[in-house]
């Protein structure tokens, strides 16, 4: 294979010595980068490294402190996102953009959908285009649906073709695939080649180091914010990449602990959900890691939020520790021991606006209380207890959770969580967006939850990290449960074959 | 962007500051403003907007708002008049007006919290509702012969000094709402609804059951407001506190209380409650008339949506430059924190 750098062609965008810092926070220092047209280029490093300011630098988000732009070898100073799009540069962000109470088509040509005579919008040539697009993607979504409600996954579909609506020159794209299963990372990437070989430059940033090795040519690595290397991918290993971003080799990535189980701590009977699952009977005890496999939409999600009481559900049973739980009650739930880590950080999972402290304060507010007062000290020391122990990249406690990188953010809805103290804990995607050292680190922390008795059921679209980790399979399927897979059983294969729906089992 | 950075600005001790000093300048410019008869006036004037601004912060950092509250002031107004018509005793009348109230709360929260209706479109509709009923109540009777030893706490002041009776009992329920907002796991609760009402949930927050205790207690305070303005005037009528529902949501959001929820502290609503007060105590000293009162009043609630915003968007623009400003970075390798 040919790197575009040896053939020679000129370097469609790049950045050149960019540094920028957000007060004392310097997230970019002198870093350099180059994307040729008809390469799918790379950005690896851990949480917090800069990786998105870097992107949004090259699309106008933020200004660079120093620095320069070069598009087409021209130097660039991109004012905001449109100037960016206008030269030919698409962006999917880490947090997806869409507005909820906008069409998905609507969504897509925000701003710029095709008119009839008179000025007028044309829906029906909006909505066609839009087909068109999810037809090309390869999914299934109504066009004239409102995007509010769609899971993560559908909304970053919507992203991207937003992107491609565009026919950018460059795609830029900040961990598409963390919401995404192995088929639809897969429909992704069939689109991604397709751009690549039409002489698109494509940036691509992931956690999943597999994703990397399998879409990517060539890999520039941040560390700290700063540039480490630019390289080819060919002849490098995992762990040569690994070693490059946190500077030091990796420990074990599934470090599982064998525990045997204890009493059952979780009891789901019969529990449905009409139109979303139907008839879902499981239970996980002490001291087990359950996994729970399926494609995106097959209801994993919606059991997880019916059993903590989010949703209601309409038949069916949930115990914990032997007490039923009242349906459609999160506080009781929690005061019974349960406790859930959401899929969407940012809309379920966090108050945005609010310190990393009362973030994980807040599920203190029964706990750190004195005479009816909040006990700011207890507040402080448990938030602080927790935030140092899952490694959380801060500059203060009470700076709000939206100045943290996306894999601080999520380390922070787990340390909400973790501080409660559950007996039994359900954890929705857990390392989406977490860098392989943290995963490592977040993998360590709930072996050993569960080998101090706590019930772990890990609901994941990371398949290595659900037969890394759990002692049993659980997999949906079209709201159902169709298999459960010991863990000496489970293979890419026989959990895949369940959540297809071509098991027997 | 730098949210953390809009501290550098704070909106409540900018109107704290503002409220000092317009008090300053009427003192030494407002004939008449600052004997002690004229200060316990401008107190009692604007104790009805102090006491409804007090469950109204509440509700709006909850991220909901209640413009039925002059109408239930009314209405508890209208039906205390009707009821001493009656020959009932006022030591009854008073809890039959605070029990009114509750019920014009749980209408409003009820609707709110299980229909999931905005609260401002349901409290514009009770707004009329609760006026209409006082009006059928007590018609167009004015009741005025209630008893001395109440009418003159209402309206009575301590001594020569400019402290009205009733600023005493104020006092205490804004301690309460201090507490209540800003020290215990409820006001915790209603700042993460405010801002998130899907993450406060997803924390086990009971979000409809606290927002159904707020608009009761928004209501309760709104009929003690209308007992305490019949009082006050020594007048019940159908169309009492008309309008003040625009004086306590202007004077709340003056304060710094952000219209879109989780944000604003009970000092900065009160500094505008009173800079408010201030205002309309001096218009009227300067024979300015209620229409334009009213005009003065709707501007300064255009401002106080705006004013935080500006301030923040200040705040941000001076942290671009600061972080513009730093110095060159250097190559060399740092240690990891
Ligand atoms: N608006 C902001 N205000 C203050 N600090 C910020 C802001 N945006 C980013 N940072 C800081 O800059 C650093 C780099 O963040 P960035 O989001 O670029 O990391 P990242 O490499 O994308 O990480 P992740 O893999 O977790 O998404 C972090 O320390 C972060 O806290
Ligand atoms: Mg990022």
């Amino acid at each position: 294979m040919t790197h575009p750098s040896d053939t020679g062609p000129a370097p469609v965008l790049a950045l050149k010595g960019i540094s920028k810092s957000f007060g004392a926070v310097r997230a970019l220092r002198d870093v350099s980068l180059e994307l040729f047209p008809g390469e799918v280029h790379a950005l690896a490093g851990e949480n917090g490294a800069g990786k998105s300011t870097l992107i949004k630098t090259l699309a106008g988000v933020h200004r660079p402190d120093t620095g320069q732009v070069l598009l087409d070898g021209a130097p660039v100073v991109f004012h905001g996102p449109g100037d960016a799009r206008d030269a030919g540069i698409a962006v999917i962000y880490q947090e997806p953009t869409l507005f909820p109470d906008l069409s998905i088509a609507e969504n897509i040509f925000m701003g710029r959908q095709p008119r009839k005579a008179l000025g007028r919008i044309d829906h029906r040539a909006t909505h066609d285009a839009t087909a068109a697009l999810m037809q090309r993607l390869g999914v299934d979504l109504d066009p004239d649906r409102p995007a509010r409600g769609l899971s993560i996954a559908d909304q970053q579909i919507v992203e991207i073709a937003k992107a491609l609506s565009f026919d950018a020159r460059v795609l830029i794209m900040d961990e598409p695939t963390a919401a995404l299963t192995g088929s639809e990372v897969a429909r992704l990437f069939g689109v991604v080649r397709t751009l690549r070989e039409q002489g698109a430059a494509v940036l691509f940033i992931s956690h999943r180091l597999e994703e990397i090795f399998e879409i990517c040519q060539r890999v520039t690595t941040l560390r700290d914010g700063a540039w480490i290397s630019s390289e080819p991918l060919d002849g490098m290993t995992e762990d040569d990449l690994v070693r490059r971003m946190v500077g030091r080799d990796l420990e074990e990535l599934y470090p599982k602990q064998d525990v045997t189980p204890g009493e059952v701590a979780l009891s789901v009977r019969r529990l449905t959900r009409e139109g979303v699952f139907t008839d879902v009977s499981f239970d996980v005890r002490r001291g087990e890691i359950v996994g729970l496999a399926g494609l995106v939409g097959a209801g994993r999600t919606e059991v997880a939020r019916a059993v903590f009481g989010v949703d209601r559900w309409d038949a069916g049973e949930v115990e914990v520790d032997g007490r039923r739980l009242t349906n459609g009650a999160p506080s009781t739930a929690m005061a019974a021991g349960l406790a859930l880590v959401p899929e969407d950080r940012r809309a379920q999972g966090l108050v945005m606006d609010m310190s990393i402290e009362r973030n994980i304060g807040l599920t203190g507010l029964r706990t750190t209380v004195k005479a009816g007062l909040m006990d700011r000290g207890a507040e402080r020391s448990r938030s602080l207890d927790w935030a140092v122990k899952l490694q959380v990249k801060y500059a203060r406690i009470a700076d709000t959770v939206n100045t943290l990188s996306g894999g601080n953010q999520q380390k922070v809805v787990l340390a909400k969580w973790l501080a409660t103290g559950p007996k039994v804990l359900i954890v929705d995607e857990p390392t989406r967006g977490i860098d392989v050292g943290t995963k490592a680190e977040v993998h360590r922390l709930l072996s050993q939850l569960a080998a101090d008795g706590v019930a772990v059921l890990m609901i994941s679209s990371d398949l290595p990290e659900i037969l890394g980790m759990a002692d049993r399979v659980l997999v949906m399927h079209e709201g159902r449960l169709a298999a459960e897979i010991p863990r000496t059983d489970a293979t890419e294969e026989t959990v895949m074959a369940a959540a297809t729906g071509r098991a027997a089992a | 962007m730098p949210e953390s950075l809009t501290r550098a600005v704070r909106w409540d001790t900018v109107v704290g500051a503002l409220l000092v000093v317009v008090l300053l300048l009427s003192f030494t410019t407002v004939d008449g403003f600052g004997n002690a008869l004229n200060l316990s006036f401008l107190i009692g004037n604007t104790l009805p907007i102090a006491l409804i601004a007090l469950p109204m912060t509440l509700l709006v950092v909850s991220g909901e708002i209640d413009l039925s509250v002059a109408s239930t002031a009314g209405l508890s107004g209208a039906v205390m008049g009707a009821l001493w018509n009656q020959g009932m005793a006022i030591e009854t009348i008073i809890p039959i007006c605070l029990v009114i109230g509750v019920v014009c709360g749980l209408v409003n929260g009820l609707l709110v919290t299980r229909l999931g209706l905005p609260s401002l479109a349901v409290t514009i509709g009770t707004l009329a509702a609760y006026r209409g009923i006082a009006q059928i109540v007590l018609g167009s009777d004015a009741v005025t012969d209630f008893p001395t030893q109440y009418l003159d706490f209402a309206a009575g002041r301590i001594g020569d000094t400019f402290v009205p009776y009733a600023l005493l009992p104020f006092l205490v329920l804004l301690a309460i709402a201090v507490v209540a907002l800003h020290a215990t796991p409820f006001g915790r609760s209603l700042f993460a609804i405010g801002a998130s009402e899907e993450a406060a949930r997803f924390a086990g927050i009971r979000v409809k059951r606290q927002k159904l205790v707020l608009f009761v207690l928004t209501g309760l305070m709104a009929s003690l407001t209308g007992v305490f303005w019949a009082l006050h005037y020594a007048s019940a009528r159908y169309d009492n506190a008309t309008g003040l529902e625009l004086s306590v949501v202007a004077a709340v959001l003056l304060g710094g209380i952000d219209f879109d929820g989780g944000k604003g502290t009970l000092g900065g609503a009160i500094a505008g409650v009173f800079l408010l007060g201030a205002l309309q105590n001096v218009m009227s000293l300067q024979d300015v008339s209620a229409q334009s009162q009213i005009v003065v009043t709707g501007v300064l609630l255009v401002l106080s949506v705006l004013g935080p915003r500006v301030a923040r968007q200040i705040a941000v623009a001076r942290a671009g430059r600061r972080s513009a400003a730093a110095p060159p970075v250097s190559k060399a390798p740092t240690p990891t924190s």
